[in-house]
C-alpha cells in the first residue's frame, strides 16, 4: 500500500497539542533582551524632532536607537527576480516618513514590559510632506506586462461585441483592503556571535530573510542562520522581509545582546502590508442561449509608493470561460501608504468575486441555471493563449458538488426558499488557482535502522509540508511512512524554496523524485539495510543543489529553465466548484453561512487530511473575506483604524459552518506525483459563492466587500 | 500561586501579565501572545479550572491560585482525550493556537450544568473566543463533540 | 504599559481607603477593559486596587422578590445563577451575548458598568477625541462611524456604550449601590451613565472615591422577556443594535412593557418613548412599528450609521413580534 492517499496524522501533532513546539518568541537564550518599536503617525513629512528623554530614563531601558544613532543598512539590490523584502525604505536610516505607522525607534530594554513602556515614550515631531492616501480618488495608470505577470491581454473587440451582444450585462465591484492575521504575530528573535547571526523567524521565505539581512548588515549570507521551524500562519504575510525583522537584528547588534522583538499586533498591521484593495469592472456579453461573446476584465490596484506589487485580479478571466472576445487590463494606483504585499490567493481571491458574481448575474438575466451557464462556456484549450490545460475536469467538479450539495433541489427565484425567520439562498461559484513551481534543494539519507531522512529548509506553517514530503518520500523509496523522518526550516539545511504560490509541496517533491533514484543507484540498485549494510557505512546520503555562491546561481538558473519549460507545457491550475448557503434572518440582515460543499480539480491527494484542511481554511478566509473583514484605512490620514483582533473581524468558530470538501483525485502529468498545491484554491470563488446565495437568498445583489447586513436590510 | 500542580514563587512589577509572567518567567511557553488584548484567545489557560485569557489578567492578581497551561493539562479529565482528538481530527494546522483552544474545550465542558452532549452549535458559540486563522474550525468542534460525548 | 504600584484590598473599607489615599488611583476588577487601556496607554493609573477579593460576589434575593448582586460577581457566574436564569432570562441572555467565555469568567459586573466605548477613535491616540483628550475634538465624526450612536450623541462625541448586561439592567429598572468613606447611596441604572454633552470624557455619575458595591433588580416585570443582538459575527462581536424587551399582554392589548437599546445610544438606552406609546396600546405589528419609531424619531446618524436607525426599528419589532 502507497502512502500517498493515506489520512495519516500530522508528524508535528504531539509537541503542537502539548505546547512543547518552540516557535519564535519561544527560543530562550541568556541575557535575552527585548525590543519594542515606536512608529510614526504622518502619513508622509520628515521627522523634526525625536525626543528620547523619557523613554531612556525607563528603568531598564539599555538603548533608543533612532535615526540619529543607528548604523546604515542597506536594501539588497533588485534584480530579475521579484524583491524578497516588503519595503524599499530603510527605516531607522532616514528622517523621511512614508507611511503612518512606519518605525521610527527601536527600543531595547531588560523586559519587554520595560521596551514597550519606553517605546510609548518617544516623542516624534513631524513635518508633514504632500501625500496620497485615498485610493477612491487616487490616479491609476495602466500596468505594464511584465515576464511574472501580464498587465493586460486581448483576444478580438470585446467592447465591440459587448455592445451588439444580445444579452450583457457590466458591473462594477470594490473589495476592502485585508490583513493576513496570522495567530502568531511576526517575532524575531536575533543573536550576534561576532559577525556570525542567527535570527529566529517566523517565516515563509528564509532565503529571502538570510539574503536581506546579508545585504542590510553587510554579512557573508553563509554567516547568517535562519532558524523557522514552525511558523504560526502565515498566508502571505511572512512572505517578504518587513522592518520589524531587520531592526530586531539591529538591535541586538547596536546593544550587543540576544534580543527579541514580537511585534505587537497593532505593530503587525503598521509594519507588514495586507491586500490591495480593488475596484474592478466585469463586463459579459452572451447570446440567448447563454455563449459568451464578450468578456471585459478590469482592475485597480494600489501599490505604496515605496513598495508592493501589481495583483493578478484578473488572471482567472483569462482561463475560465471560453468567450468569442476578450478584454483584461489591470491598472495601478500608487499612494503613500504602507506597501501591499501577497495574501492567500492573491489576485483571484478577489478577482474570482467580481468574475463569479458577474456570472451569476448573466445566468439570472437569462433564466439560466448558473452551473449550466458555466459548462456551456467550459474551454477545451486555453482560451486566450490557445494552449492546453496541463488537466481541467471543472465539468466533473461541478458534477460532484452539485450531486453532495443537493444543487437540484433549489429553486431558481431569489427569495423562493424560506425556513420561518431565514431566508435561505444558494449560491455556487468557481474556484481557480494556478499553483506555481519552483526549485528545491534537498538531501536524502538512508540509515542502518532502515529510516531515511530528508531535510530541506522548507516552510511548515501549517499545511502538513513535513507530513506530506515524509509520505512522498516513503512511497519513492518504497519504505513505510514511519521510516521516514523530516528535517525543515532551518537554513542550515539545504535551502527550500519559499513557501508561496502553493508551490511548495511539489517543488520539494519533484527534488525526492530525484534524490530516490540516486539514492538508490548509490546503494547499488535497493534500498535496503542489506544494501547498505553491504556498503559498510552507517549511512548513505545524496544531494542536490549547494549553499555556495556557485550552488545559488546554479539554483537561480534551475528556476528560470524549470519557470519557462513550464510555461511551455500549457496552463496548470486547480479549478473547483463552490456551494454554499446562507441564511439571512429576514428583519435585521444578518447572514449565516450554514452549509459548504466545494469540490475540487486539485490532482493527486498526498494526504486526504491536510489537504482537506487546507481546503477549508481557505474557505474560512473566503467566508471572512465575503462577510466580515475589512482593514479600515481612514481616507483623511492614511491610518489603519482598526489594528486589532477586536474590530477586525475574523471568522469565529460561530461564524463556519460543516465544510464538506471533496476532490477528483486524478493526477496532473505534469507534476511531480500527479500532485497540484491546493494551498490558495479554497478561497478563490468563495466569496462569490456567498454573494450569489445573498443574491438568491433576498434578491439584494451585494458588489461591495464585505456583505455586512446594512448592506441587504 | 501553584502552576500545574506545583508551586511557583512569580515575583514581578504588577505590569507584568500572567501571560508574560508564566512564558518570560516561567519558561511556560505553550500559552501564545496573539494579540494581547484578549480578542483571540491564544493565551488561554485555566485560573482554578475555569479558562481564562492570561494576557488581560496581571500576574499579581492570581496570587494564591491554582494555573494550568496546556503543558498541564494531561492530567485533567478530557485533558488528555482533547489533546489526542485534536491530532486525529485534525483540530489545527500551524498550531498556534492551539494550546488556546484546547484550554477553553476544557473550561467550556467544565462549564457546562447538562449531562446531554453539547450539540455542534453550543460548541461553536462557547470556542468563539478563540481565534484559528487558519480554519481548523471543524476540525476542532470535531475533537471536541468526540471527547464530549 | 506604564509603571504602577499595586493595592490588593481585602474589605470594602480598605478600598475605600486606598482610593482616596493614592493619589490618581483606579479600581481593579477583573481587567478584560482597564489593563487593555493601560496597555494601550489611554488609561495611565498610578495605582490600581484590586478589589476582586472584595466579598462582594453573591447574589442574594430580596425580600421584595427582587435580588442584589454584589459588584464583584463575575459574569460567567452571573449568567450560570439559578435565580438569574429562571426570573431575570433578560440578564442571563445579555451576559452570554458579550465577549468570550474567557472573558466572562475575568469581567465582573461592576466592571461591565465602568466598560469604555470602542470607538476606533478612542483607542487610537493619534487620532482626536474628546473623551480621550477633553476638548481636542472628535476624528470619528467624518471619520468610520458605523458603530456610533444614533440616538443621545452630542456635537463632542457620539461614541457608543458597549454593554450588553446594562441594556438589560435598564430595561429592569435596575439600581446601582455606590459607597464612599461619606456613605452609601443609591442610583438607579438609567441615571448612572451620562449623556455626552460637552463633556464626554465625564461618562458616569461616579465619584472618583465611590466604589460600585451591588446592583439590585426590583422583582422582575409580569410576562416574558428577551435579550436580542445584532452584530457582524454570529459571536464575539460588540452589537450594532441590541433589544432588551419585557413584555406583557393581557386581551391583546400591551399591559407592561420594559424596553431598552444598546448600540445605538451614547449610553445603555431606556426607551421609554416607545413604551410610553405601546403600554394600552394592541400587541400588533403597526403597534411595534410606531413604538419603535417614535423612539427614533428623533436619531441623528453620521454618515455611515444611518443603518442602525432602520435596523433598530426591524430588530424592535422583531422582537416584540417574537414575544406577543
Amino acid at each position: 500500500m502507497t502512502a500517498i492517499g493515506q489520512a495519516f496524522d500530522r508528524v508535528d501533532g504531539a509537541i503542537k497539542t502539548t505546547g512543547a513546539a518552540k516557535f519564535s518568541a519561544d527560543q530562550t537564550y541568556p541575557g535575552l533582551a527585548h525590543a519594542a518599536l515606536t512608529h510614526a503617525s504622518t502619513a508622509r513629512g520628515r521627522i523634526t524632532e525625536i525626543d528620547t528623554t523619557d523613554a531612556t530614563r525607563v528603568p531598564g531601558v539599555l538603548a533608543v536607537i533612532t535615526h540619529h544613532n543607528a548604523p546604515k543598512m542597506k536594501m539588497p539590490s533588485v534584480g530579475l527576480m521579484p524583491p524578497v523584502f516588503g519595503t524599499t525604505v530603510v527605516c531607522l536610516n532616514t528622517d523621511e516618513v512614508h507611511w503612518d505607522g512606519q518605525p521610527v525607534a527601536v527600543v531595547v530594554a531588560e523586559t519587554q514590559e520595560a521596551a514597550r513602556a519606553a517605546a510609548a515614550r518617544v516623542r516624534v515631531s513631524c513635518s508633514p510632506l504632500p501625500s496620497a492616501v485615498d485610493f477612491s480618488t487616487a490616479e491609476a495608470k495602466p500596468q505594464k506586462n511584465s515576464m511574472l505577470q501580464a498587465g493586460s491581454a486581448r483576444k478580438g473587440d470585446a467592447l465591440a461585441a459587448l455592445e451588439s451582444a444580445p444579452v450583457a450585462v457590466d458591473r462594477e465591484f470594490t473589495t476592502p483592503p485585508h490583513n493576513h492575521n496570522a495567530i502568531e504575530p511576526h517575532t524575531t528573535t536575533a543573536v550576534w556571535d561576532g559577525d556570525r547571526l542567527t535570527v529566529h523567524e517566523p517565516t515563509q521565505n528564509i532565503g529571502g530573510v538570510r539574503r536581506t539581512l546579508s545585504a542590510a548588515f553587510g554579512v557573508p549570507i553563509d554567516k547568517i542562520r535562519v532558524v523557522s521551524e514552525h511558523v504560526g500562519g502565515g498566508f502571505g504575510g511572512k512572505g517578504l522581509v518587513w522592518p520589524g525583522t531587520i531592526l530586531a537584528v539591529l538591535a541586538a547588534r547596536v546593544t550587543g545582546r540576544p534580543v527579541r522583538l514580537v511585534l505587537t499586533r497593532e505593530g503587525v498591521y503598521r509594519t507588514v502590508g495586507g491586500r490591495t484593495p480593488s475596484v474592478q469592472r466585469v463586463a459579459i456579453g452572451a447570446d440567448r442561449e447563454g455563449r459568451m461573446t464578450s468578456l471585459v476584465h478590469t482592475s485597480v490596484t494600489r501599490v505604496g509608493r515605496t513598495g508592493g506589487g501589481p495583483e493578478g485580479v484578473t488572471i482567472q478571466s483569462s482561463h475560465l470561460y471560453d468567450a468569442r472576445n476578450i478584454l483584461l487590463r489591470q491598472n495601478i494606483a500608487e499612494v503613500d501608504l504602507l506597501a501591499n504585499t501577497f495574501m492567500r490567493a492573491p489576485g483571484e481571491a478577489i478577482g474570482t468575486f467580481a468574475l463569479e458574481s458577474t456570472v451569476d448575474e448573466l445566468a439570472h438575466e437569462l433564466h439560466m441555471d448558473p452551473i449550466d451557464l458555466r459548462m456551456r462556456n467550459e474551454p477545451t484549450r486555453d482560451p486566450i493563449g490557445d494552449k492546453p490545460f496541463t488537466r481541467r475536469n471543472l465539468r466533473a467538479a461541478y458534477e460532484l458538488g452539485a450531486k453532495e450539495f443537493g444543487w437540484e433541489q433549489r429553486t431558481p427565484q431569489p427569495r423562493s426558499m424560506r425556513d420561518g425567520q431565514w431566508l435561505i439562498g444558494w449560491g455556487v461559484a468557481t474556484a481557480f488557482h494556478p499553483p506555481v513551481h519552483l526549485v528545491a534543494n534537498a538531501s536524502l539519507r538512508f540509515s542502518t535502522d532502515g529510516t531515511a531522512l530528508l531535510r530541506c529548509g522548507f516552510h511548515e506553517m501549517g499545511m502538513g509540508a513535513a507530513t506530506a514530503q515524509a509520505q512522498i518520500t516513503a512511497d519513492a523509496l518504497g519504505i513505510p511512512f514511519e521510516a521516514v523522518r523530516v528535517e525543515h526550516g532551518d537554513s542550515s539545511l539545504p535551502a527550500g524554496p519559499m513557501a508561496g504560490g502553493s508551490n511548495q509541496t511539489g517543488s520539494v517533491a519533484a527534488a525526492v523524485h530525484t534524490l530516490a533514484p540516486k539514492l538508490r543507484r548509490a546503494l547499488g540498485g535497493e534500498i535496503s539495510v542489506e544494501a547498505l549494510a553491504r556498503k559498510r557505512k552507517p549511512y548513505v546520503e545524496v544531494s542536490i543543489g549547494a549553499d555556495s555562491p556557485l550552488g545559488r546561481a546554479t539554483g537561480q538558473a534551475r528556476l528560470m529553465s524549470k519557470f519557462l519549460r513550464d510555461r511551455r507545457k500549457g496552463v496548470r491550475a486547480v479549478t473547483g466548484a463552490q456551494f454554499c448557503e446562507v441564511r439571512v434572518d429576514a428583519d435585521t440582515g444578518e447572514i449565516r453561512v450554514s452549509r459548504w460543499v466545494g469540490a475540487f480539480d486539485c490532482g493527486t491527494v498526498i494526504n486526504p487530511k491536510t489537504a482537506a484542511s487546507q481546503l477549508r481554511g481557505g474557505i474560512v478566509l473566503g467566508i471572512g473575506a465575503a462577510l466580515s473583514e475589512e482593514t479600515l484605512v481612514d481616507p483623511r490620514t492614511g491610518r489603519i483604524m482598526n489594528p486589532s483582533l477586536a474590530e477586525y473581524h475574523l471568522p469565529v468558530h460561530a461564524d463556519v459552518p460543516e465544510i464538506d470538501v471533496h476532490w477528483l483525485d486524478e493526477p496532473d502529468p505534469t507534476m511531480p506525483a500527479g500532485l497540484l498545491g491546493v494551498g490558495e484554491v479554497g478561497v478563490t470563488g468563495a466569496a462569490a459563492a456567498v454573494a450569489n446565495a445573498v443574491f438568491h437568498a433576498t434578491g439584494k445583489r451585494v458588489r461591495d466587500l464585505p456583505i455586512t447586513l446594512d448592506k441587504v436590510v | 500561586m501553584r502552576v500545574n500542580g506545583e508551586p511557583v514563587v512569580l515575583d514581578v512589577p504588577p505590569q507584568v501579565s500572567l501571560l508574560d509572567g508564566l512564558r518570560d518567567r516561567l519558561g511556560l511557553t505553550g500559552p501564545k501572545k496573539g494579540c494581547d488584548q484578549g480578542a483571540c484567545g491564544a493565551c488561554t489557560v485555566l485560573a482554578d479550572g475555569e479558562r481564562i485569557v492570561s494576557c488581560l489578567a496581571l500576574a499579581v492578581q492570581y496570587e494564591g491560585r491554582e494555573i494550568t497551561t496546556i503543558e498541564g493539562v494531561a492530567s485533567l479529565p478530557d485533558g488528555a482525550a482533547l489533546q489526542r482528538e485534536f491530532i486525529r481530527r485534525d483540530g489545527f494546522q500551524c498550531g498556534f493556537c492551539t494550546s488556546g483552544q484546547i484550554c477553553s474545550a476544557i473550561g467550556m465542558l467544565a462549564e457546562r450544568d447538562s449531562d446531554a452532549p453539547p450539540t455542534r452549535d453550543e460548541i461553536r458559540e462557547g470556542m468563539s473566543g478563540n481565534l484559528c486563522r487558519c480554519g481548523a474550525y471543524n476540525g476542532i468542534v470535531d475533537a471536541i463533540e468526540e471527547v464530549a460525548t | 504599559m506604564r509603571t504602577f504600584s499595586y493595592v490588593r484590598a481585602d474589605d470594602v473599607d480598605a478600598a475605600l481607603r486606598a482610593i482616596t489615599d493614592e493619589p490618581n488611583a483606579k479600581f481593579l476588577g477583573g481587567g478584560t477593559n482597564l489593563v487593555d487601556l493601560m496597555r494601550e496607554d489611554i488609561e495611565r493609573p498610578d495605582t490600581v486596587v484590586d478589589i476582586t477579593r472584595l466579598p462582594l460576589a453573591e447574589v442574594e434575593e430580596l425580600p421584595d422578590g427582587g435580588v442584589r448582586i454584589g459588584a464583584l460577581l463575575r459574569n460567567s457566574h452571573l449568567a450560570a445563577h439559578p435565580v438569574i436564569r429562571s426570573r431575570y432570562p433578560m440578564v442571563a441572555q445579555a451576559v452570554l451575548s458579550g465577549a468570550s467565555g474567557q472573558l466572562r469568567n475575568m469581567a465582573t459586573v461592576g466592571g461591565n458598568l465602568m466598560q469604555r466605548t470602542r470607538c476606533l477613535y478612542f483607542y487610537d491616540d493619534a487620532a482626536a477625541c474628546n473623551k480621550r483628550e477633553p476638548g481636542s475634538g472628535c476624528a470619528a465624526i467624518g471619520g468610520f462611524s458605523r458603530s456610533h450612536a444614533v440616538l443621545g450623541a452630542s456635537a463632542s462625541c457620539a461614541a457608543t456604550h458597549p454593554s450588553d448586561l446594562c441594556v438589560a439592567l435598564a430595561a429592569l429598572d435596575a439600581i446601582v449601590e455606590l459607597r464612599s468613606s461619606r456613605g452609601t447611596r443609591r442610583v438607579p441604572l438609567v441615571d448612572f451613565h451620562r449623556m455626552p454633552g460637552d463633556t464626554p470624557e465625564i461618562e458616569t455619575v461616579l465619584a472618583d472615591d465611590e466604589l460600585i458595591t451591588a446592583v439590585e433588580l426590583p422583582p422582575p416585570p409580569s410576562g416574558v422577556s428577551r435579550y436580542r443582538k445584532v452584530r457582524d459575527r454570529a459571536s464575539y462581536a460588540f452589537a450594532l443594535v441590541s433589544v432588551a424587551a419585557a413584555l406583557d399582554v393581557q386581551d391583546g392589548v400591551v399591559s407592561s412593557i420594559r424596553l431598552a437599546l444598546g448600540g445605538v445610544g451614547t449610553k445603555p438606552w431606556r426607551a421609554y418613548q416607545a413604551e410610553r406609546a405601546l403600554l394600552g396600546a394592541p400587541a400588533t405589528e403597526e403597534s411595534f412599528r410606531a413604538a419603535a419609531r417614535a423612539e427614533l424619531a428623533d436619531a441623528v446618524s453620521l454618515p455611515h450609521n444611518e443603518f442602525k436607525i432602520r435596523l433598530a426599528e426591524s430588530t424592535i419589532v422583531a422582537v416584540l413580534r417574537g414575544m406577543s
